[in-house]
């Protein structure tokens, strides 16, 4: 004996037309760059999709792996939670904006070094969340850097790795 | 030529630059021009058929370019062979869009092809599907009595062997006897990356995919078949892979979906799936297995009896070696090892991190802790007591065994003699301390490989061989291997992988990829170097005048005389003088038929673990770990040792966390998010310890590469259920260990 069902019956029969594009200016790793999206393009989408910064990395689009954790300000926020447009005017940081492969930032030097990665997938967003932990400045202890840094999943399990990089880069002495 | 320069040393990986600044492109991050995107839509039932896609509802959004179902796909390949890839199981591989049938929950069911992201993925959610439900059956707890055994099918399974002696008298007659089942539900692989390809459309039938995948020939292979398709018109490319764990052993359905809307739209298009649709293909399957072990006055172990049964889907019969382990880890004479499937309606499992010895020594491995009390004999001497010397399933010598040296040196490091045998007996403050040990076995394996090396004028050396690294440092170990062979500096060697243009090399899975690429490697640069000796001794003046490859040595950019090593030619200047622009050499790698066939070809491991356990609130964490490794020859201790160090990440968290909940009203996982499919983050991982014993093995393979991306999985999580008895006197059988057994 069957039944029936439908999906998706709750978008029957008004379906909202999809909303128009717009101009949304972005400044992103010092550069001001103008695209055409649709509002409800994310951070994320506007920076893989519309400007080609794919070091910015998607993992569940659900702000809950921190693979695509940005620097807004210098805040690390989730750029999947995010509307590109609610970014205008802001300073943007993507990884591509923190070092480059001859030139490494610290971070990215010291995760190359004690091989705080596997795969790489969840990399970027690693070290982007690092570098807005340091900057917030509460992090002291390797206790404090595990709990501080598990925003950030690694399906590789590289966080012995990972947290070791931290804290090389933690204890260096300021220049 | 046995000065080593590269290998065995702790290099950083060759591509961990390009990661850590974004430079690493996976596969939906290949934006080619007029790019479409196309969002798979999940079957919101479990079971039933298909009676209407009202497609025309959101062809109607302006943007939305095609919506893709079994209404309006095109006849494609017929026979079930050409949908079935390299890793198969028995059965009738599922065809996506191909049919009104409902198989599974989350099945795929339709692609909306869109000009945008996002309003591919607004129409997919608007998509409104009419069913007729079928009643389905997703309880694999109702399925005890439903058991079957498989046949053969799937590369890599073996059926149990036969029981050898009298495993049931000998345990009527045992001095000390123990028996208890043992459970885990499905797992999800979930790697950080989701699933995508980005097909580049380039006229007529020719394409360009950028796949996720653990083989791009595997891929390749996939939709030559199904799409009738050349080579020269699948080309598939697979430079870096965000994790696979085996979850891109085998297509994945987005290939087949973006593939068929380019090849239809006669446009570009991704597919990408979500995280939710990650849950929606293989996995670990949910498996019920009963164990039954007895032991002489002794100590000794009297039989051995292990049972799994697990699920597979209606469609496939997966298999997975559960229980074959368990003959061969420990020295018994009595042993009886049965294997059944039963089928409910999900989608077919797949090989995932150590299949089956994940599985099957999370079972005997706490079952010989139970034993071990029982028999009132320390679980580490019970299991040395028990030390297998020969592999008794094959009835073969090993061709090279260290576990009892892990055992060893583990138990030294751990500190494991200060352990005291008691349950509860151990404490830190009001927390109370358990120590566990557990130990597992991995198949050293290797496949046929092929690749090709360059030397051009300039010095630089480039080896091709179509593997893949899903992360586990192929690219590295690859490069060390060739600048090893040819007495280059790392700088001056680039190894390039994921290309179907490139010589075929074998999926990137069965820890056989160090093994296969690098003997593959090795083989292509010696041959190399053969013709650049005899160029070398055209030159002038040259002192290398009638040596043989064995006579020399390539060490330094140089190639020298073995009996006086100031006679040497500078590399470099070999082409340049020769008048050529370089040099090339191809090769296939055969595995040795006698050397596979005469030895058991095997990897162990002993895991120590430490938990500390809240009392009052059941908080359990593992804050210590242990894992000795004994798998061949080490290629580069600081990439293995992240191997290692991410296995006892996965043990721990099959332990503690890791369930696919299926509520069986739905017949849906309902989980199937991060934020709910517990895995550890940061703050779960304390101190863990990798040891290496190395194996010197000329058996094995040339190079002795045994391999290491799954052996220091095993018994991980036995070894904290047992951690976690010692603690508390709880026997949990059930993973995940939880806070709520642990209180009750």
């Amino acid at each position: 004996m069957s039944t029936t069902t439908t999906q998706a019956s709750l978008g029957h029969p008004a379906i909202a037309p999809p909303p128009a594009l717009g101009t949304v200016t972005l400044k992103i790793n010092g550069v001001e760059r103008q695209l055409e999206i649709a509002p409800w393009t994310t951070l994320l989408d506007a920076l893989r999709e519309y400007l080609d910064l794919t070091g910015t990395k998607k993992g569940c689009d659900h702000g809950q792996c921190g693979a695509c954790t940005v620097l807004v300000d210098g805040k690390r926020i989730n750029s999947c939670l995010t509307l590109a447009v609610m970014k205008e005017g802001a300073d943007i940081t993507t990884i591509e904006g923190l070092g480059t492969e001859t030139n490494l930032h610290p971070l990215q030097q010291a995760f190359v070094d004690h091989d705080a990665f596997q795969c790489g997938y969840c990399t970027p967003g690693q070290i982007c969340s690092a570098v807005g932990m340091l900057t917030e400045g509460k992090a002291k202890t390797t206790a404090e850097i595990r709990e501080m840094m598990s925003g950030n999943l690694c399906r590789c399990g590289a966080y012995t790795n990972i947290v070791s990089a931290i804290e090389e880069v933690l204890n260096q002495p300021k220049a | 030529m046995s000065m080593t320069n590269h290998i065995g040393k702790p290099l950083n990986r060759v591509d961990g630059p390009a990661k850590v600044t974004g430079g690493a492109k996976y596969a939906a991050e290949f934006n080619v021009p007029n790019l479409a995107y196309g969002v798979a839509v999940s079957s919101s039932i479990a079971k039933g058929r298909i009676r209407k896609i009202h497609a025309d509802e959101i062809l109607a959004i302006p943007g939305v370019l095609q919506v893709f179902s079994h209404e309006n796909v095109p006849s494609l390949a017929w026979f079930d062979r050409s949908y079935k890839d390299d890793v198969a199981p028995g059965g009738s591989p599922f065809r996506p869009l191909q049919g009104a049938e409902v198989k599974y929950s989350m099945q795929p069911v339709a692609l909306v092809v869109a000009e945008t992201f996002e309003l591919a993925r607004y129409a997919s959610g608007l998509l409104r599907i009419d069913y007729d439900v079928e009643k389905h059956d997703t309880d694999l707890e109702t399925k005890r009595d439903d058991g079957f055994e498989p046949g053969r099918g799937k590369t890599g399974w073996v059926p149990p062997p036969k029981p050898r002696g009298n495993p049931d008298k000998e345990l009527r007659n045992a001095t000390h006897r123990v028996e208890a089942e043992y459970i885990h539900l499905a797992q999800h692989h979930n790697p950080m990356e989701m699933f995508a390809s980005t097909v580049e459309f380039l006229g007529d039938k020719k394409l360009t995919v950028y796949d996720k995948t653990q083989g791009a020939f595997n891929s390749q292979q996939y939709i030559m078949k199904v799409f009738g398709l050349n080579k020269d018109e699948a080309h598939v490319i697979s430079k870096f892979t965000g994790g696979g764990f085996g979850s891109g052993l085998r297509p994945q359905y987005q290939l087949f979906m973006a593939v068929l809307a380019a090849l239809e739209l006669k446009r570009s298009v991704r597919v990408s799936l979500t995280r939710q649709q990650m849950f929606s293909m293989g996995h670990r399957p949910h498996t019920l297995q009963y164990v039954e072990l007895g032991t002489n006055p002794d100590g000794s172990l009297a039989a051995l009896h292990h049972h799994a049964l697990h699920e597979t889907s209606q469609y496939e019969d997966y298999t997975e070696n559960v229980v074959n382990w368990s003959g061969m880890l420990y020295q018994c004479d009595n042993v009886k090892l049965t294997y059944q499937l039963a089928k409910i309606d999900v989608a077919t499992p797949q090989d995932m991190r150590a299949p089956g010895a994940a599985t099957g020594s999370f079972a005997l491995e706490c079952a010989m802790d139970e034993m071990a009390y029982a028999a009132g004999i320390d679980p580490l001497e019970f299991r040395l007591r028990n030390y297998a010397e020969r592999d008794q399933n094959a009835n073969k010598d090993f061709s090279s065994k260290k576990l009892r040296e892990c055992y060893h040196e583990g138990a030294a490091k751990f500190g494991w003699d200060k352990r005291t045998a008691e349950p509860g007996s151990m404490r830190d403050g009001d927390l109370l301390v358990g120590w566990g040990v557990a130990t597992g076995v991995w198949d050293a394996s290797i496949q046929k490989c092929a690749a090709k090396a360059t030397l051009t004028a300039d010095g630089h050396l480039t080896v091709l061989s179509g593997s893949n690294d899903i992360g586990t440092g192929t690219y590295t170990i690859m490069t060390q291997i060739a600048a090893e062979t040819l007495g280059l500096p790392m700088a001056a060697v680039t190894f390039q992988l994921g290309d179907t243009t490139m010589p075929e090399a074998p999926l990137q899975g069965g820890s056989w990829t160090a093994a296969s690429v690098g003997n593959a490697v090795k083989q292509v640069c010696d041959k190399l170097g053969e013709q650049l000796l005899k160029l070398a001794q055209k030159m002038e003046g040259q002192p290398l005048k009638g040596a043989s490859y064995e006579d020399v040595q390539f060490v330094n950019g140089q190639i020298r005389l073995n009996s006086d090593i100031t006679q040497a030619v500078v590399i470099r200047d070999i082409l340049a003088a020769n008048g050529e622009e370089k040099l090339e050499a191809e090769n296939t790698m055969m595995p040795n038929p006698v050397n596979q066939l005469k030895n058991s070809l095997h990897a162990h491991n002993a895991v120590f673990v430490e938990v500390k356990i809240d009392p009052e609130l059941g908080t359990l964490r593992v804050t210590r770990v242990v894992n000795a490794v004994a798998a061949g020859r080490i290629l580069n201790p600081k990439t293995a040792r992240s191997q290692v160090l991410g296995s006892v990440v996965w043990g721990i968290s099959m332990a503690l966390m890791e369930e696919s909940v299926m509520d069986h009203g739905f017949g849906r996982y309902i989980n199937h998010n991060y934020s709910e499919y517990h895995i550890p983050v940061s703050a779960d991982i304390h101190d863990i310890d990798v040891i290496f014993v190395e194996e010197e093995d000329d058996k094995v393979n040339p190079l002795g590469i045994k391999g290491i991306g799954e052996v220091g999985l095993l018994g991980v999580a036995a070894a904290v259920a047992n951690a976690a008895y010692h603690a508390t006197g709880k026997r949990i059988r059930n993973l995940p260990v939880s806070i709520e057994k642990l209180m009750l």
